[in-house]
C-alpha cells in the first residue's frame, strides 16, 4: 500500500469530527424542535415545519449562499461575532460544522417528529397522573419509546453531515488540514484526474457509512424488540 | 370518607359536556355508550383533558375552579388513572413501570414497588417488559403502578374492555379484591351494565354529554325512569304508552292494555320490560298477557331467546315487516327452559306488574 503511506489522512478526521459534532447538535436541537412543533396547532405547525425542513429541500448551494450572507465578516452578524466573541465562521472548521448541521438537521427533526407523533398520548398522560415531571416523561418515556425513529434519524443525520459538500465548500472552503473534508477531497482529486486516490476515499466513506449504520442498528436492536411486526 | 364533586362544562365543536358528579360513595360508576362523554369526564377529573368551566374537588381539595382560576396540573392532583389500554411504558420493565411515579431513594422505591407487585401476584415478573405480559397481568401492573403512589382517588377508564371472555369476568372479580383495602373513592367508567352493576354503589348514567340519571345502582336498574336509561341498563322491550286511567295503560307498540294495582301517573309515555322477566302461561289468557306468536328463536349455550310478534302485527306478517326492534324478546334460562321443553310452547307470556318499567 504505497498510496496509504503518502496519503494525507486529515480529510477523514475532519469529516468524522464534523459528522459527530453536527449530529450531536442536530440530535438535541431536532428533539427539542420536534417536541415544540407537535404541541402547536395545525397552522403554526405547517409553517414551522416548512421553515425547519427547508434546508433539506433547498439545493445545498442555496443554503450555503444564505449562510455566507449571515456569517460573512463583511456583514453585520459576522462582524458582531468577530468583534464581540472573536468567532470566525467563514473558512474555519466551525463553518464546516454549521454547514453540516444546517443541512442535516431537518433529517433529525423530521424523524423525531414522526416518531413522537406515533406515540400513544396515553403514555404521556399516564406519566403525568403518576406525578412524573415533564422532563422525566420526555427522557424516560417519550424518547425511549420513539427510540427506533430517533435512531434512524440520527443515522441519517450523521451520514448526511459527514458527506455534506455544497454548503460546506461555500462557507468553510476546502483548506487542507482545516476544512478539507473527504467529499471535498474526492471532488478535488477527481478534477486532477487522480482516480486512484478518489477511489480510495470513496471506499473509506462506504466503510464508515456502513459501520455507522450497523452500529446504531445494534444499539437500537434492543428497543426494536418492543416494536410490533406487521 | 371521601367525596367527589365535579361540575364539568366543555364544548368541542358540536359536542357539549355538562356533567355534575357529586357523590360520597366508595365505588362510583359512570355508565354510557361510546362517545357519551363518560371518558372525557374522567379525564377532566384527572386533569388530562381541558375544561371550559366548572369546579372539581375531592375530599375538599380543589383541583379545578374556573372562577378562581385554580387548575392543578395532573401531577399535582394525586389522582390515579387507569387507561383502557393500561398505558404501561413499553421500554421499561415491570419494576421500572411501578417505580416510575415514586420519588424516594432508589432502594426505598424498589422495596415499595416490589411489595406492591408481590401483593398483586406479580412476583417474579419484575424484569419482564409489558409486551411480554398477558392482558390480565398488564392490568395488575397498571393497578400496582397506580396504588404504589397512594392516590387520593382512583379512576378506571373501561378497565376490562381490552380483555376478552373468561379473563374479563375473572379480572372483574380480581379487581374488586385488589381494591378491597383501598380507602379512597374509585370511579369506574364503562359501557357494560354488568361490570357496573357488580362494581358500583352509586351510578351515573351519561348520554350525549349529560347525566340522565343518578342514584344508587340497584335503584337505577330497578326504576330507570327514562327510556334511554332503561336501554343502557339492558332493557330490551319497549312500547309507546298511553295512560287510559290511573290503573290502565295502553301499550301502543305491543297492542295490549296493561292493568296496574298501583296508581299510574299521567306523565308515563313509554313502558319497558326486561327480557328475562316474562312468565309463560298455558291455556286461558290472563291479565297483562301478550299472545305468544313466535317470529324467531335463537339458541344460545345457556339460554333460549324467543322473539315474539306484538299484537299489533297482522296474521302472517313477516318478522322483517314488523321490524326487529318491535318484536318482543323473551330470554329463557335454566329451570324455566326445562319446563318449556316438558310442557311445550306457552299460549301467552305474562308481564308482572312489579317488573314493568314506567318511563317518561
Amino acid at each position: 500500500m504505497e498510496l496509504a503511506g503518502r496519503l494525507d489522512w486529515s480529510p477523514l478526521w475532519i469529516s468524522l469530527k464534523t459528522g459527530v459534532v453536527a449530529t450531536i447538535i442536530s440530535f438535541f436541537l431536532g428533539l427539542w424542535a420536534a417536541r415544540k412543533v407537535i404541541k402547536k396547532d395545525y397552522r403554526t405547525k405547517s409553517i414551522l415545519d416548512g421553515i425547519l425542513t427547508l434546508p433539506m429541500v433547498l439545493p445545498p448551494t442555496v443554503a450555503g449562499f444564505f449562510l455566507l450572507l449571515i456569517f460573512s465578516r463583511r456583514r453585520a452578524f459576522g462582524i458582531f461575532l468577530n468583534d464581540t466573541f472573536d468567532i470566525q465562521v467563514v473558512h474555519t472548521w466551525l463553518g464546516c460544522i454549521i454547514a453540516a448541521t444546517v443541512i442535516a438537521f431537518p433529517l433529525m427533526y423530521r424523524n423525531a417528529r414522526a416518531a413522537f407523533e406515533q406515540i400513544d398520548a396515553n403514555l404521556v398522560y399516564a406519566g403525568r397522573t403518576l406525578g412524573m415531571s415533564e422532563l422525566a416523561i420526555f427522557w424516560k418515556i417519550v424518547v425511549p419509546t420513539a427510540g427506533p425513529g430517533i435512531a434512524s434519524g440520527t443515522i441519517l443525520t450523521f451520514a448526511r453531515a459527514m458527506g455534506e459538500y455544497g454548503a460546506t465548500s461555500m462557507l468553510a472552503g476546502n483548506i487542507p488540514g482545516k476544512t478539507g473534508t473527504v467529499s471535498q477531497r474526492i471532488a478535488m482529486v477527481i478534477q486532477d484526474g487522480d482516480y486512484v486516490t478518489a477511489g480510495f476515499w470513496v471506499i473509506v466513506v462506504l466503510v464508515i457509512a456502513f459501520i455507522a449504520i450497523f452500529l446504531i442498528n445494534i444499539i437500537t436492536g434492543r428497543h426494536m424488540k418492543n416494536v410490533r411486526k406487521w | 370518607m371521601g367525596r367527589i364533586y365535579a361540575d364539568i362544562h366543555r364544548k368541542i365543536g358540536e359536542f357539549e359536556l355538562n356533567v355534575l358528579i357529586d357523590s360520597d360513595a366508595k365505588r362510583i360508576g359512570i355508565l354510557g355508550a361510546s362517545g357519551s362523554g363518560k371518558s372525557m369526564t374522567l379525564r377532566s377529573i384527572a386533569g388530562i383533558e381541558d375544561v371550559d368551566s366548572g369546579h372539581i374537588e375531592i375530599n375538599g381539595r380543589v383541583l379545578y375552579d374556573s372562577d378562581s382560576g385554580v387548575n392543578l396540573r395532573p401531577q399535582k392532583r394525586n389522582v390515579g388513572y387507569m387507561f383502557q389500554n393500561y398505558a404501561l411504558f413499553p421500554t421499561m420493565t415491570v419494576m421500572q413501570n411501578v417505580m416510575a411515579g415514586l420519588r424516594g431513594s432508589r432502594e426505598e422505591n424498589m422495596n415499595k414497588a416490589g411489595e406492591m407487585l408481590a401483593r398483586f401476584g406479580m412476583k417474579g415478573f419484575e424484569k419482564r417488559l409489558p409486551g411480554e405480559l398477558s392482558g390480565g397481568q398488564q392490568q395488575r401492573v397498571a393497578l400496582a403502578r397506580i396504588m404504589v403512589t397512594e392516590p387520593e382517588m382512583i379512576l378506571l377508564d373501561e378497565p376490562f374492555s381490552a380483555l376478552d371472555g373468561y379473563l374479563r369476568d375473572h379480572m372483574q372479580v380480581e379487581m374488586m379484591d385488589m381494591l378491597q383495602d383501598y380507602p379512597g373513592q374509585v370511579v369506574m367508567v364503562s359501557h357494560s351494565r354488568d361490570e357496573l352493576y357488580r362494581f358500583s354503589e352509586d351510578l351515573f348514567v351519561v348520554r350525549e354529554g349529560s347525566i340522565l340519571r343518578h342514584g344508587d345502582t340497584r335503584s337505577v336498574f330497578r326504576d330507570p325512569r327514562r327510556i334511554e336509561v332503561a336501554k343502557l341498563t339492558g332493557c330490551k322491550n319497549f312500547s309507546d304508552a298511553r295512560v287510559i286511567d290511573p290503573h290502565t295503560v295502553h301499550a301502543i307498540t305491543w297492542g295490549i292494555d296493561l292493568h296496574f294495582e298501583k296508581e299510574i301517573t299521567e306523565d308515563i309515555r313509554h313502558l319497558g320490560y326486561r327480557a328475562h322477566y316474562f312468565e309463560p302461561v298455558w291455556g286461558e289468557r290472563q291479565e297483562n298477557c301478550i299472545r305468544f306468536d313466535l317470529a324467531r328463536e335463537d339458541i344460545l349455550p345457556f339460554e333460549r331467546n324467543y322473539y315474539i310478534y306484538p299484537e299489533t302485527a297482522r296474521d302472517g306478517q313477516e318478522a322483517a315487516d314488523v321490524g326487529y326492534d318491535e318484536l318482543l324478546c323473551w330470554f329463557v334460562q335454566g329451570e324455566e327452559q326445562r319446563v318449556l321443553e316438558e310442557r311445550g310452547m306457552p299460549d301467552y307470556i305474562k308481564m308482572k306488574e312489579e317488573h314493568i318499567l314506567l318511563l317518561e
